[in-house]
């Protein structure tokens, strides 16, 4: 299926960037069809990551997915426009490195990811507070002390 | 039946990398795995976001330590994409070369402890040795064997100096040696078969899914390689194969980065023979400095040394030119020009002090380049300003290591840290 078809499909938005990778905004809740869909064409997800336009735009989070057709030979860049505490379903059961992935981008950003069967962090430790990639993080923010485990105290 | 919880990490001495595996024993025998990553966190995405754009790419070494120059790579070739800019042909060929010299590090740090492991000790100093040799060539150019930061936006820091050509033979030759050896001593011994064939075997459909890229997906048969998919710098005018493996378990993991180390000399061997040849020097030739400016504001390299003066270290300094795009607008002047001209002055302060410096258009760019463990993206998001608006990083290792607690579910204690350092899990660059 060509990228126009499933563009007018789901009445997609495009735009230019300087890679020249395909890349078209999509609504959050038509994310899951439009993933079905191009999951027999884009065999491997490269990766979800997200940026924060805290206080630049009205709807602070960009989701941002990468896809790569070994078939086809393209990539394709799909993004989701998220608000504060607005959740996007999960993808964990179309690609499994969607699992990783999507823990990263909660773990960073705090954005929580509906259906995701394990949602918790995988870089920093579970009592950290705050999520250090959003923009009004500060670079220099220090964290409370933890408790050690019993079993560390002893 | 009785199940034991058994906890491997983070800090083992068997664990390459801080890495907590948890595991739940049947006997000796793996029901369950859980493998918890992050102890090698250093917020290097949120640090980039604060540092400018010249200022993120010593922070690159450390991502990949023992590929630090295909990390310079990606990097740089991803802020020239968002720059616009064009490198020069001789330092496209030089990248090509140290990004080979890189991969075939990388490879030879994958197998030296995949041999360990498994009782193979002298596999272990073989490799080591044949990678010193490499890193000599490295030390010689680039003045630093880990933390190179040689690559950089717009060329290359330095060219090569008069010995470079010996050196990088004789590493090769030793390389070759040693993967000879290697070849001797694994490919058929019957203990090693044993332990690694049809040992955490992924098949093609489960790699795809998981993200699998670089040699662990070669390894199930999966021809993808983003030297041929997608070719950069001159990937397209040499001549070298993809070597694939069968059925995707750890002997075929270890089999496809040896194959590869052949075909990355191959490469490396053919760009010296296509490379254009850099300026010679010729030992009584000595070049007075205004005349080496005089040029080099028309975009000419002089051969000869360099007359510097007293404060410069003296005449008797060999200088080594950079090799860089000729965009004065981004790239840094070279240090003569710097040091001797008002024009190198106001163009160095306009790079590198703050409030100025590289400023891209607003956009966004994504790179890749094929790692020593995979596709090795960089995606960098720019508003105009002089900082990385946002900079990640798409980590091969990090899809592959979401699947190691599945590789390594029904098999023995024992097959958990050779498979663990078949796919050459790199700290660094799997937390970032």
């Amino acid at each position: 299926m060509g990228l126009e078809e499933i563009e007018r499909e789901f009445s997609l938005e495009r735009i230019e960037t300087a890679d020249g990778i395909p890349t078209y905004y999509c609504e959050k809740e038509g994310l899951l069809p439009l993933m079905e869909k191009l999951k027999s064409d884009f065999e491997i997800l490269l990766d979800i990551t997200a940026v924060d336009y805290f206080g630049k735009r009205e709807k602070r989070f960009e989701v941002v997915y990468l896809l790569l057709s070994l078939s086809q030979k393209i990539r394709l860049r799909i993004k989701v426009r998220l608000g504060e505490g607005e959740k996007v379903s999960t993808l964990s059961f179309l690609w499994k490195n969607a699992n990783w992935l999507e823990r990263e981008v909660y773990d960073m950003f705090g954005i929580e990811f509906e259906g995701h069967p394990d949602l918790r962090r995988i870089l920093l430790y579970p009592e950290f507070k705050g999520h250090p990639l959003r923009k009004d993080y500060p670079l220099k923010k220090s964290q409370p002390r933890i408790k050690l485990l019993r079993s560390e105290r002893e | 039946m009785e199940k034991m919880l058994l906890n491997i990490g983070p800090s083992h001495p068997a664990m390459h990398g801080t890495v907590q595996i948890k595991v739940e024993l049947d006997g000796e025998r793996i029901i369950k795995a859980d493998v918890e990553i992050g102890y090698l966190h250093r917020g290097f995405e949120k640090t980039a976001e604060h540092r400018t754009y010249m200022q993120v790419l010593p922070y690159t070494d450390r991502l990949n330590y023992v590929s630090p120059l295909l990390n310079n790579l990606a990097y740089a070739m991803a802020v020239e994409k968002l720059l616009g800019i064009d490198v020069p042909p001789r330092a496209k060929w030089l990248r090509m070369i140290f990004g080979e010299i890189s991969r075939i590090t990388d490879h030879l740090t994958c197998i030296a402890p995949v041999g360990m492991e498994l009782g193979a000790f002298t596999i272990f100093l073989y490799m080591i040795k044949a990678r010193e040799f490499l890193w000599d060539v490295l030390d010689a150019t680039t003045g630093a064997r880990l933390t190179t930061s040689y690559i950089r936006i717009g060329g290359v820091k330095a060219d090569v100096p008069e010995n470079f050509q010996d050196l990088l033979k004789k590493a090769l030759r030793e390389t070759r040696k040693a993967v000879k050896d290697v070849h001797g001593l694994l490919s058929r011994n019957p203990i090693f078969l044993k332990r690694t064939r049809d040992v955490a075997v992924v098949s093609q459909e489960e790699a795809l899914s998981y993200g699998f890229t670089g040699p662990v997906l070669r390894s199930t048969g999966y021809y993808y390689d983003v030297r041929k998919a997608f070719p950069y710098l001159y990937y397209d005018q040499v001549d070298f194969e993809v070597p694939l493996g069968e059925k995707g378990d750890n002997y075929d993991r270890y089999m496809v980065r040896m194959k590869e180390i052949e075909q990355s000399i191959r490469i490396i061997e053919q760009s010296l023979e296509k490379m254009e040849r850099g300026p010679v020097r010729s030992e009584d030739e000595v070049v007075e400095a205004y005349e080496a400016i005089k040029a080099s504001h028309e975009g000419k390299y002089l051969d000869g040394k360099l007359k510097l003066g007293p404060n410069l270290e003296g005449m008797e300094k060999e200088v080594y030119y950079q090799i860089m795009a000729k965009v004065p607008r981004y790239i840094l002047p070279p240090k003569e020009d710097l040091y001797r001209t008002m024009e190198g002055m106001i163009r160095h302060f306009k790079l590198i002090m703050s409030g100025h410096g590289l400023r891209p258009p607003a956009g966004e760019v994504y790179v890749p380049v094929e790692g020593g463990n995979g596709e090795l993206g960089f995606y960098i998001v720019s508003d105009g300003g002089d900082r990385p608006y946002r900079l990640h990083l798409r980590a091969p290792v990090f899809s592959i290591m979401s699947a190691l607690a599945k590789m390594i579910e029904g098999h023995y204690i024992a097959d958990v840290i050779p498979t663990f350092a078949s796919i050459n899990m790199i700290g660094g660059e799997l937390d970032r």
